[in-house]
């Protein structure tokens, strides 16, 4: 049965490309941060990680300020923590950036500081580590929690925005490394494990999407997932193998890195630019006008 | 006795009952609320989806107004970072206009398309104001977001004065009072011996996007209940 595209599926405006910067860089940032904090009784530098986490974070959450229509009441966002997810990673943030940014501070090494103050690095980070993971995972429930979305709501994608984001944490991670020196002996083979993982999740929700939501969102999604996985997974794979016996390991880890970061940043903006298609309105029954009516129960579902 | 706002609202939930084999598309329910709430260009708290469906010479028309469907589980309030998003104990869902920051988690929360929210104060005719756009502009609506009401302070104003919304017309919502098919109808679905309980007892009726356990306030008829026992 056809009917007019009065009613068919939309792609959704409110939320644009600011909102899915927001969702970059709180994953990148927060898996930054966890990564970061995973690396330091192998001696590697919180500094760095920290501060490029810290400013991610807040340049996705910047981001979001820009789009919201009254930004000077933007702190009755911490109202409804009961039940609103966007409430909870704004609270979340709060202590994320205290801990982080303590603990980066005392990393550093061009203020002096006590000895103390350093012996606070290694559990505020993992603090801080915790609480980037619970925003990330705020992140991932505020697109299952938006209803009139269908790619967005499929629980599955909570996964994905997970996943992605130690993803790209660990990608940061391996570009850095490049800078302040070798990772640890552990962040090839989990690299390799989460882009095996991310590439994963990212398949089983592409299966659960269809036919579950409107045929453009899963061709929208469709259109960049050989890139995605050429470029984003089977790349960085190939590049972190090569690191293994390569003369110089660095470049390649790096190189393959920044190809799982630009991956992890360009399926987000995807799923929440272009696969953004509302549900639609559909009517289960026809209107009977007149007993004598053929065409009284139909499922009317516009444009899909 | 005259029943007070607060005790007539605790036994309460309104709902809005359209009859699709009455709907002729004629939108004027959808003018109605413009007028009556001020509504800017491109934003219809009512709007009426013109659907054709078949194809030729099987070929159909089907009017279906639509709006906020008030649900008894909204997601946009689960999802407001605010507060701004409430449902009150007589069932309308509404938005506190100061409380809110404009973020959308409610307009990308809600299944029926049903929120709207303008950047910047526009008019129907260009840059200057009809005079009843000047009359009533609402800055307090720029940058938030807005939806459907049920008309609550024409609601609230009549149950005020004692009467009974979705009867009288000083009680009942704008589309409903002026649809000219009588497709429309508001009323508390749980007085029994309200025009809506009525409407949906003796019709077979459906909710849009039920599997999204919205719980709607927006009842659609398509047909007669024929093993209905009507009342005297």
């Amino acid at each position: 049965m056809t009917a007019t595209l009065d009613g068919a599926p939309r792609l959704q405006r409110s939320w644009d490309s600011r909102a899915a910067w927001n969702f970059i860089g709180g994953g990148a940032g927060t898996g930054l941060l966890l990564a970061a904090a995973a690396a330091l009784p192998a001696g590697w530098p919180y500094f760095p990680a920290g501060a490029l986490g810290i400013a991610l974070i807040g340049f996705g959450l910047s981001m979001v300020w820009l789009e919201i229509g009254r930004p000077f009441r933007a702190l009755n966002v911490f109202f409804h923590p009961q039940t609103s997810w966007m409430s909870r990673e704004a609270l979340l943030a709060l202590p994320l950036f205290a801990l982080a940014g303590i603990a980066t501070l005392a990393d550093q090494s061009f203020v002096p500081l006590p000895l103390q103050m350093r012996l606070l690095v290694t559990p505020l980070a993992s603090a801080a580590a915790a609480l980037g993971l619970a925003f990330l995972y705020c992140q991932a429930r505020i697109l299952k929690a938006s209803h009139g979305v269908p790619a967005w709501r499929e629980p599955s994608l909570q996964w994905v925005i997970i996943v992605t984001g130690i993803t790209e944490g660990l990608g940061l991670m391996l570009f850095l490394s490049f800078f302040v020196g070798s990772p640890p002996a552990w962040a090839i083979p989990t690299s390799l494990a989460s882009l095996i993982a991310r590439a994963g999740a990212w398949e089983y929700y592409r299966h659960r999407l269809n036919p579950r939501v409107p045929a453009p969102a899963v061709a929208a999604l469709s259109r960049i997932s050989l890139p995605v996985h050429l470029l984003g997974h089977a790349l960085p794979a190939l590049l972190l193998l090569v690191s293994l016996v390569a003369p110089m390991p660095l470049v390649p880890a790096a190189v393959a890195g920044l190809a799982m970061v630009v991956a992890g940043a360009w399926l987000k903006f995807a799923v929440v630019t272009r696969a953004a298609f509302t549900q639609g309105f559909s009517i289960p029954f026809m209107p009977v006008r007149g007993r004598a009516s053929t065409a009284a129960a139909a499922d009317v579902r516009p444009g899909q | 006795m005259r029943l007070g706002a607060s005790e007539q609202t605790a036994m309460t939930r309104y709902v809005m009952v359209a009859d699709l084999r009455r709907c002729i598309g004629c939108q004027t329910c959808t003018a109605a609320c413009k007028q009556a709430n001020a509504t800017p260009p491109g934003v219809q708290w009512r709007r009426v989806l013109d659907l054709e469906v078949g194809e030729y010479p099987a070929v159909r028309r089907v009017f279906v107004p639509t709006g906020c469907q008030h649900c008894a589980d909204p997601p946009c309030e689960w999802v407001c970072p605010t507060t701004a998003t409430r449902r009150r104990p007589d069932g309308i869902v509404e938005i506190l206009y100061d409380l809110c920051i404009g973020c959308s988690a409610c307009a990308v929360a809600c299944p029926y398309e049903a929120r709207y929210k303008v950047e910047k104060q526009e008019f129907a005719f260009g840059d200057e104001p009809t005079a009843d756009e000047e009359l009533r502009a609402d800055d307090s609506r720029i940058g938030v977001a807005t939806k459907c009401t049920f008309c609550a302070d024409i609601v609230d104003a009549g149950v005020a004065h004692g009467l009974t919304p979705g009867e009288h017309p000083d009680a009942t919502p704008a589309c409903v009072n002026l649809c000219i098919s009588g497709a429309l109808a508001f009323g508390d679905i749980d007085n029994p011996q309200s025009k809506v309980s009525k409407l949906l007892r003796e019709n077979k009726h459906f909710r849009m996007h039920e599997e999204q356990g919205t719980n709607p306030g927006f009842y659609y008829l398509w047909d007669e209940d024929l093993c209905h026992d009507r009342d005297p």
